[in-house]
């Protein structure tokens, strides 16, 4: 975090890195998890549902980059992301199979 | 990572606010700049004459000229002129042109003849600038949105940090160097949140089908399916192979009157022109209303002039979408608002600025003594130069080319494109072999000049200059040359505070040492 860029270990910057790689990809994969849930779930005709599944998803992806950032360590970071994206995948398998079978 | 949430949110609002903020000033200020795109492309193409608006007799220009001009196309594509773009615009797609073959002109609005205009993108170059960044497609819209994405936590982290947002609202030390940077930084920041929290979050709106496509991908086969049921669109009818004449344009504008009476119209298309299938389809300007709406247009055969349909109307997550576009684009804006679109435009781009001088200058002090700094600040500092005052150079040069190339030039418009990006590409050398104070100082002053002089040479080149376009009431022209001449002081200013400031170093310590003890615990955010 300081300038002093010598004095970084090799470890801090991987863990940085990382981080990086969660929220960035991670929480793309959260954010779609969670857009295509609002899409599925949400009492609407298809096209609006698809649309505030969109327009909402960004929260979630700043949320996540949010998270990747603020845990204690970058294997919470992934952690955080991944396991919330299963469980969202898994609600969706079961929407999707329910609406069209 | 330092400990405590909001110390994290600050180094994530450091590090991300580096790394994309010379993109993101790019993007912020021709972002800017494109709410005043047709008065550019106005100053741009000053050959194309302003007349009082008469919607239906430009609409029948148009069609005689297309009739003889574009008889066989497969489809026209007219566009009325509007208070702020005086040409009547129409195109055509030629008969089996495929997408490429895709043929535009400007008609003068009074005599329906082809304006002569010298060829350049002008307002449009730096619109679509704004969010393809000159990349093949899609590239640059993807890392715009990111870098929208990037801007959106940017801010959210800001208010995080801020733990006294409100006070720090009213607090401004100027004169005291790196404090003064953050609480203008902080002040600018908070005073134009809403805009800039709306601005970052619309323009994700705006290409979401684009950047997140599984909600589509879940419901629908294909996205046309998607588009076809958001705009409420049919498939055109085939072409059945039979002429037929077709009915006036005007008398069908004349029908959409009677339905909204006072609409101004956008773009209009007509679907096989001369064939027993004509569709004409009308649409509302995006200026007559906030949000971008579907229900504003009209389907007409194009023979009978029969109403065959009209727009559906909007739902609550149409009309919440389209109201985030139309408040991006800002179409709606009159005058007075539009100037303060483009003031908060510049408040965004200034808040970009001073973050990245922020960063720098933070680190520099602790370099002072030495006098030299280490390679990965120096190569911030010449960043920083190229892409804030190179990019106005560049700017610069694109108005000079448009006014000094020949008017026949081939390939006039991208060569006016290539001194933009020649010139902001030679400010970075320019950056690396001058020291940071001399090249900002530098740059700056030949960017006043650029700009201060774009006036006069508005006047030598083309006889529109200050004197004539206010004398005839041409704002948008005089608008364009003040704000150049505006905007030359400033940056007279500005190289005038770098080249002559004394190193602040050696006069700031003692002052802050004095200071209050919570204002030196805060430096740390940024």
């Amino acid at each position: 975090m300081k300038s002093k860029t010598a004095g970084v270990p090799l470890r801090y910057r991987l863990a940085v890195t990382s981080r990086s790689l969660a929220a960035l990809l991670g929480g793309y994969l959260l954010a779609s998890m969670a857009s295509v849930c609002i899409t599925l779930l949400a009492p609407m005709p298809k096209v609006d549902a698809v649309l505030s599944g969109m327009m909402l998803s960004f929260v979630f992806y700043v949320l996540a980059f949010i998270w990747c950032f603020a845990c204690r360590s970058a294997w919470r970071a992934w952690f955080g992301v991944v396991l919330p994206s299963l469980v969202l995948a898994m609600i969706n398998g079961l929407a999707y199979w329910m609406q069209y079978p | 990572m330092k400990e405590g949430f909001r110390q994290a949110m600050a180094w994530l609002h450091t590090w991300t606010g580096l790394i994309f903020g010379w993109l993101l000033f790019a993007i912020f200020l021709t972002g800017t700049m494109s709410y005043f795109k047709e008065e550019i492309s106005h100053w741009s193409q000053p050959e194309v004459r302003s007349h009082p608006l008469d919607p239906a007799a430009s609409l029948g220009l148009a069609q005689a000229y297309l009739q003889a001009n574009a008889g066989s196309a497969s489809s026209w594509f007219i566009r009325l002129p509007s208070v702020r773009e005086p040409a009547l615009n129409v195109g055509w797609r030629a008969d089996g042109g495929g997408r490429r073959g895709f043929i535009n002109k400007a008609l003068d609005a009074q005599s329906g003849e082809v304006v002569e205009a010298r060829d350049s993108r002008g307002g449009e170059f730096f619109y679509r600038f704004h969010f393809q960044l000159q990349m093949p497609h899609p590239w640059g819209r993807w890392l715009s949105t990111f870098c929208a994405l990037i801007m959106l936590l940017g801010l959210v982290t800001g208010i995080i940090t801020h733990k006294k947002i409100f006070k720090e609202f009213f607090t401004f030390r100027p004169g005291k160097g790196q404090r003064s940077w953050l609480d203008g930084h902080n002040a600018i920041g908070v005073l134009v949140l809403p805009f800039h929290l709306m601005i970052s979050y619309s323009s994700l709106v705006l290409f979401m089908y684009m950047v997140m496509p599984a909600s589509i991908m879940a419901s629908y086969d294909s996205p046309r399916g998607y588009f076809n049921e958001l705009f409420g669109q049919s498939e055109a009818p085939k072409s059945a192979g039979i002429v037929a004449p077709m009915t006036s344009l005007p008398s069908l504008y004349a029908k959409v009157q009677e339905q909204v009476p006072g609409a101004r119209l956008g773009w209009i298309e007509v679907q096989h022109p001369g064939d027993q299938n004509a569709r004409v389809n009308f649409t509302r300007a995006a200026a007559d209303s906030v949000a971008y709406r579907r229900s504003g247009s009209w389907s007409f055969d194009g023979v009978s002039g029969e109403l065959l349909r009209s727009g559906k109307a909007e739902s609550t997550a149409v009309m919440v979408s389209g109201t985030f576009v139309g408040l991006h684009m800002g179409n709606f804006a009159e005058p007075w608002l539009r100037w303060l679109y483009f003031v908060f435009g510049i408040a965004g781009t200034a808040v970009i600025g001073t973050g990245l001088v922020m960063w720098l200058g933070k680190r520099q002090l602790k370099h002072a003594t030495s006098g030299s700094l280490p390679t990965e600040l120096r190569l911030v500092e010449v960043l920083n130069i190229a892409s804030m005052s190179g990019l106005l150079l560049g700017v610069a040069a694109f108005f000079w080319a448009n006014r000094l190339l020949p008017v026949a030039m081939q390939g006039r418009a991208d060569w006016e494109i290539n001194s933009f990006l020649l010139v902001w590409a030679l400010s970075l050398p320019h950056a690396m072999l001058r020291p940071g104070r001399r090249a900002w100082g530098e740059q700056l002053a030949l960017g006043a000049l650029a700009f201060a002089l774009l006036p006069l040479l508005n006047g030598l080149t083309t006889g529109q200059g200050l004197n004539h376009s206010i004398a005839v009431g041409d704002w948008a022209m005089a608008g364009f040359d003040l704000t150049a001449l505006a905007l030359g002081l400033f940056l007279a200013w500005a190289a005038h505070k770098m080249l002559r400031a004394p190193k602040p170093v050696a006069k700031r310590a003692p002052r802050a040492a004095k200071a209050p003890r919570e204002t030196l615990a805060e430096p740390e955010v940024n």
